[in-house]
């Protein structure tokens, strides 16, 4: 941590500072919604600490919210977090052993694993998930705490437009990754299946089911 | 009462879940990947999802489309960052065209 801002330049660490604020502000909105649909405050800001990751809570609380049942609402959320299996094989190399394993497995989010991947050298993979990781496991659940307590007071969040920057924030660190054609065939695929899947299959599926994106890329290791 | 102890426990069941799945891979990770074409099918994979999940966040709200507003923002994102644009003003732009298209109306 020390050597953190030897290791990333200024740059790096200006772009994850603004995720972490962005998602800080989705926090407030998810915070505020929950509280607005009727939900007590405890369960967001718990949420957002032990499950950290927004895509899932959101579905976890507008399920609750919308009178299903809780034990259903978990296994949703658990549907939409299983990508992090594959996140982790990808740059599981990032987290040490020991201790840090453990906690650097709670720290793994989509904004931290593309940091990483964005960088092609150890130190530097390692400096910018434990930075981009560290900074959302503080700005996600102080947002959701916020919004809890403010309460209706905050809104709408699609108003701002805040909807669009989840989406826009993993675009524009993707896009790299996509420059290298033998990555881009599998994830347009991908992209393909999963919009196609969307309309039939439960949250999160759609997302893993673009793995059959890979087989592009298998096939061609193999007519090699 | 009962209702609570069941909606804690089901906090606690997607806590858990969670963290699994993220602690699985890389504890799998040394097993699995020993060979260099693996581990670049584990980067490919990587990037497949997050782009899966830029098409499904970016177009769609639940099970159906989201609308208009949302989509543009991104689009516009994408284009100021292909052209290399500060990350401030992409970001910033993806939530300023959503929020100004919806200002106008537009869903």
């Amino acid at each position: 941590m020390r050597s953190m801002k030897r290791t990333l330049d200024v740059r790096v660490l200006r772009n994850i500072a603004l995720v972490c604020l962005a998602d800080g502000l989705v926090g407030m909105s998810y915070g505020a919604i929950a509280v607005g649909s009727g939900l007590d405050a405890w369960l967001p800001v718990a949420l957002s600490v032990l499950v950290l990751a927004g895509s899932a809570e959101f579905l976890f609380v507008g399920i609750v919210a919308a009178g299903g049942s809780p034990i259903a609402a978990a296994i949703a959320g658990l549907l939409v977090n299983a990508r992090h299996l594959p996140f982790g094989l990808a740059v599981g190399d990032v987290l040490g052993r020991g201790l840090r394993r453990v906690v650097g497995s709670h720290l793994m989010n989509d904004e931290s694993v593309v940091f990483a991947l964005g960088e092609t050298d150890p130190d530097r993979r390692r400096a910018a998930y434990w930075a981009c990781g560290v900074g959302i496991a503080v700005c996600w659940p102080l947002g959701a705490l916020i919004g809890a307590v403010a309460g209706n007071a905050i809104g709408d969040p699609a108003a701002f437009g805040l909807d669009a920057m989840f989406p826009a924030v993993l675009l524009a660190l993707v896009l790299p990754a996509l420059r290298d054609r033998a990555v881009r065939a599998p994830a347009l695929i991908g992209v393909v299946v999963a919009l196609a899947a969307t309309p039939v299959l439960p949250a999160g599926l759609p997302v893993l089911a673009a793995l059959v994106g890979l087989l592009a890329g298998v096939l061609r290791t193999v007519a090699r | 009462m009962n209702g609570h102890l069941v909606l804690i426990g089901s906090v606690g069941v997607l806590a858990a879940g969670t963290f699994a799945f993220r602690f699985a891979g890389p504890v799998l990770r040394p097993r699995i990947a020993t060979r260099p074409w693996v581990e670049r099918t584990m980067a490919t994979a990587a990037v497949v999802l997050l782009t899966a999940l830029v098409g499904t966040a970016a177009l769609t709200e639940a099970h159906d489309l989201a609308g208009v507003a949302r989509p543009t923002g991104v689009v516009v994102a994408g284009l100021l960052a292909w052209r290399k644009a500060p990350f401030v003003v992409v970001v910033l732009s993806a939530a300023a065209t959503a929020a100004g298209l919806r200002l106008l109306g537009v869903p």
